[in-house]
């Protein structure tokens, strides 16, 4: 099984990244631009199945490892097989 | 007052930090490894600044998993006291001891340079008298951009947590005097119990004529000053 986590700014929080990016796409003419934020991926291949004790694992260690909920957001897809 | 200062591996001023409290306070001081899980009595334990775990997930996200976090986090909740520079400062933001956060500077610059600070009255222990109204200390870090959030921000000012705003020439805490974009020019903060202290500048970095300043001399003393007012508070 493989989990991608997807970690990113909270909406409210500056993010001088994002916006260097932005600007940068902005400057090479990439049309309707209003906003980028990067964040950061972290790709997990592991042997479990997707149940909710899984799913309730992987909450606790977005929450308190992989992510800092004080700035930041987190979401994950869960892929079957090891494709 | 007998100090612990912590290393984490990727710590760079916990030589520093020990110099400054050992030789030019001329304090009892070690060096504590993090995997040690006792701080062997120590009044005061500073986490010192570098990049503990190389900066790795987030600055500090790593560190404040290891064993002697345990034991600081016990010495913290018996009101003893412990002081976080630099990287020491986001290590105990992750570990919830300290609010807010500390992202990447606006300028996404890494800023080394010395400083200038207003002191704010942040209690018995911190204020202008004990520490001085103006300081000026080195500062070098890429990710101390300070984030809280409006009602976290009204707490640290009801509470008078902050200790000192970066500040311009003149000594007022305007955006131009601003280096890394924190909210309301926040340059360090202590908990609301008064024990935790955390700082972006580098007390141990002036203390010293070959430094840019002397000034944390005073800050060093006023933190290892046995806390007779804050202990009540």
């Amino acid at each position: 099984m493989k989990v991608t986590v997807f970690v990113t700014p909270k909406k409210n929080v500056l993010d001088p990244q994002g916006a260097a990016v932005g600007h940068a796409m902005a400057s090479h003419g990439f049309p309707s631009l209003k906003q980028a934020r990067v964040g950061k991926t972290i790709e997990i291949d592991l042997e479990a199945g997707d149940t909710p004790e899984f799913r309730a694992s992987l909450d606790k260690i977005c929450q308190e490892l992989l992510s800092n909920p004080v700035i930041e957001d987190y979401r994950y897809e869960i892929s079957e097989a090891g494709a | 007052m007998k100090i612990a200062v912590l290393q984490f591996p990727g710590s760079n001023c916990d030589q520093d930090a020990f110099h400054a409290f050992a030789d030019a306070l001329g304090l009892p001081a070690e060096i504590v490894w993090h995997k040690t899980t006792s701080l062997g009595g120590a009044d005061l334990v500073v986490v010192p600044g570098g990049f503990s775990f190389g900066d790795y997930l987030r600055c500090g996200a790593i560190a404040r998993f290891s064993p002697v976090m345990e034991a600081l986090r016990e010495h913290a909740a018996n009101g003893g006291r412990v002081l976080g520079i630099c990287n020491g400062f986001q290590i105990l933001c992750e570990a919830g001891l300290l609010p807010g956060a500390l992202v990447r500077n606006r300028t996404l610059e890494f800023r080394c340079l010395t400083s200038n600070l207003v002191v704010e009255d942040a209690g018995p222990d911190w204020n202008p008298q004990t520490v001085g109204q103006r300081l000026r200390l080195p500062i070098a870090h890429g990710e101390g951009n300070y984030r809280i959030d409006d009602k976290g921000l009204a707490k640290l000012k009801a509470n008078q947590q902050i200790l000192f705003r970066y500040a311009d020439a003149e000594g007022n805490p305007t955006p131009q005097g601003n280096p890394n974009g924190s909210v309301d020019n926040i340059a360090g903060i202590r908990n609301e119990a008064g024990n935790v202290f955390g700082m972006m500048p580098h007390p141990e970095r002036a203390v010293e004529r070959i430094h840019p300043s002397l000034d944390g001399l005073a800050v060093l003393r006023a933190l290892t000053t046995p806390a007779a007012a804050g202990a009540s508070s």
